[in-house]
């Protein structure tokens, strides 16, 4: 199939960028959106350009280093799936395909597609912990945790950290991620001693680099892994909760 | 915000429903605002509690603003330098993308209102108390009554998205209720839409007045 690919090439943060058009003729329906980009750079080093900074590391969605918004849409057309699970054949033949990098403060563009994504690493830092002693690994099922509970957490537990989330909202707010990290260890019996503490540190180190929401939703659908918006429900009660509390009296059950 | 928006809410909706007396005849309407301002007595002097009932609605309205102004701010400097290819936007709809935009022409219609039907300086033929006969004196100038049903229409649009956004703002989500919360929304903008815009129109085309 044939591809017209407009790429956003930007040489570093400071400098202004721009879209370079190419041509990609005869490609494999079966290539994913990765193999197409590095079909491009192989052409650009044999001629000797300078080939397209991307992130990628894992290739089965499961590392969150793919970031490309693809025709307007972070990951592109394909609901639940990462850049790199994305196949040529989803795409139409003969289309134009305009990437670009996430945009964001909180992201700051390195190179052509690569931004700086250390922003979720303060906020994991602020309070996407427990502090549990890590010696050998407990009994099974010396915690009893409900099913649907388990669950609802490792529905959480699946987000890869990708900024899609971010990207998408039209507030450039973080509340998916933030939420979905929140909740996975908020949920279960070992988060709960810095629940409290965790809720107001995510959300205070979250605003000082992202927008905030106003529930457009765009997160949820652009998320890879389909990470809901419950979550986000979940980080704002929890939020509120944190505010009103006595948290002298957190230890006790109900 | 989602505080504020739901004292609002609760007014427009209040608000509405004792203005819809308007069909039932003048004395109706007029002894409804005759009430409002006795509302209270004899526990509190008249008019006190119709008092008390702006100043917690002032509140809100500012606080609403203020709010929506600090989200604006906000969500500007989270991206500064915006996508330079079209958005393809799958969830977020013409509501939620608008809701500072319905919100101001609410804002700039309510300082008309209160000017038109509280005050009356914008309204030649204002009489103090005579509440049917201010309404229909003024919803019969054309503009007006345009005015009336375009700002109605930009609060049902802010309605739709704000009552539905108010539930996961407090956190309020079950999964076996959430399906509920759209069709809230929805009802609560078309009540407060169909009921408000109704007055102006009916008047303006004379069927009732
Ligand atoms: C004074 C003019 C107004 C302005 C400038 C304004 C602006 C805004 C903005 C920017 C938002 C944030 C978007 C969001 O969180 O979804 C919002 C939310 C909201 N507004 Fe307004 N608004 C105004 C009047 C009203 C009125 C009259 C009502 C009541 C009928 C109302 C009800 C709401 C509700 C319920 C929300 C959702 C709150 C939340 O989820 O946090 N607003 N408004
Ligand atoms: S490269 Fe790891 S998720 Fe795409």
């Amino acid at each position: 199939m044939d591809l017209t690919l407009r790429v956003w090439r930007q040489a570093g943060p400071e400098v202004p960028g721009h879209f370079e058009t190419h041509e990609m003729r005869d490609v494999s329906p079966d290539m994913s959106f990765l193999e197409l980009f590095d079909t491009l750079n192989e052409r650009l080093i044999a001629e000797g350009r300078e080939p397209v900074a991307f992130d990628h590391d894992c290739r089965e969605g499961i590392c969150g280093s793919c970031s490309m918004m693809i025709n307007g849409r972070p990951h592109g057309p394909e609901r639940g799936t990462a850049t790199c699970q994305l196949h040529l054949r989803k795409l139409p033949d003969g289309a134009t395909i305009t990437v670009e990098p996430w945009r964001a403060a909180g992201f700051p563009i390195i190179r052509d597609l690569v931004v700086d994504r250390s922003a979720f690493d303060r906020i994991i830092e602020a309070g996407g912990y427990i502090t549990a002693p890590t010696g050998s690994a407990p009994d099974a099922n010396e915690i009893l945790i409900p099913k649907e509970v388990a669950d609802a957490a490792m529905d959480a537990a699946a987000c890869i950290g990708c900024g899609a989330c971010v990207a998408a909202c039209p507030n450039g707010a973080a509340q998916l991620f933030t939420a979905a990290k929140y909740a996975h260890l908020s949920l279960l019996p070992q988060g709960q001693p810095e629940r409290w503490t965790r809720v107001v540190r995510m959300v205070r180190e979250m605003e000082r680099w992202f927008g905030s929401c106003t529930n457009h939703g765009e997160c949820e659908a652009a998320c890879p892994k389909e990470i809901s918006i419950d979550f986000i429900a979940l980080l704002n009660r929890d939020y509120v909760k944190a505010q009103l509390r006595n948290r002298a009296l957190a230890g006790q059950r109900g | 915000m989602a505080v504020s928006g739901i004292v609002l809410l609760g007014f427009v909706l209040v608000h509405m429903i004792g203005n819809l007396k308007v069909y039932l005849g003048a004395e109706a309407i007029n002894r409804y605002g005759e009430w409002l301002r006795e509302l209270g007595e004899p526990a509190l002097p008249r008019t006190a509690a119709l008092w008390i009932v702006r100043a917690v609605l002032a509140g809100a309205f500012v606080a609403h603003v203020v709010a929506a102004a600090q989200l604006t701010a906000l969500n500007r400097r989270a991206r500064p330098v915006g996508y330079r290819s079209p958005r393809d936007y799958v969830a977020a709809n013409f509501a939620s993308r608008t809701m500072r935009w319905t919100g101001v022409i609410v804002a700039l219609f309510v300082v008309f209102h209160l000017l038109d039907l509280t005050w009356g300086t914008a309204n030649p033929k204002f009489v103090r108390g005579e509440v049917y006969d201010n309404m229909v004196a003024s919803f019969r100038r054309v503009p007006v009554a345009i005015a009336y049903i375009a700002a109605n229409v930009a609060l049902a649009i802010h309605i739709f998205h704000g009552a539905w956004s108010l539930f996961q703002t407090l956190g309020w989500s079950n999964p076996r209720l959430n399906p509920a919360r759209r069709w809230f929304a929805a009802g609560f903008a078309a009540v407060i839409g169909i009921g408000n815009i109704s007055m102006p129109l009916l008047i303006v085309t004379r069927v009732v007045g």
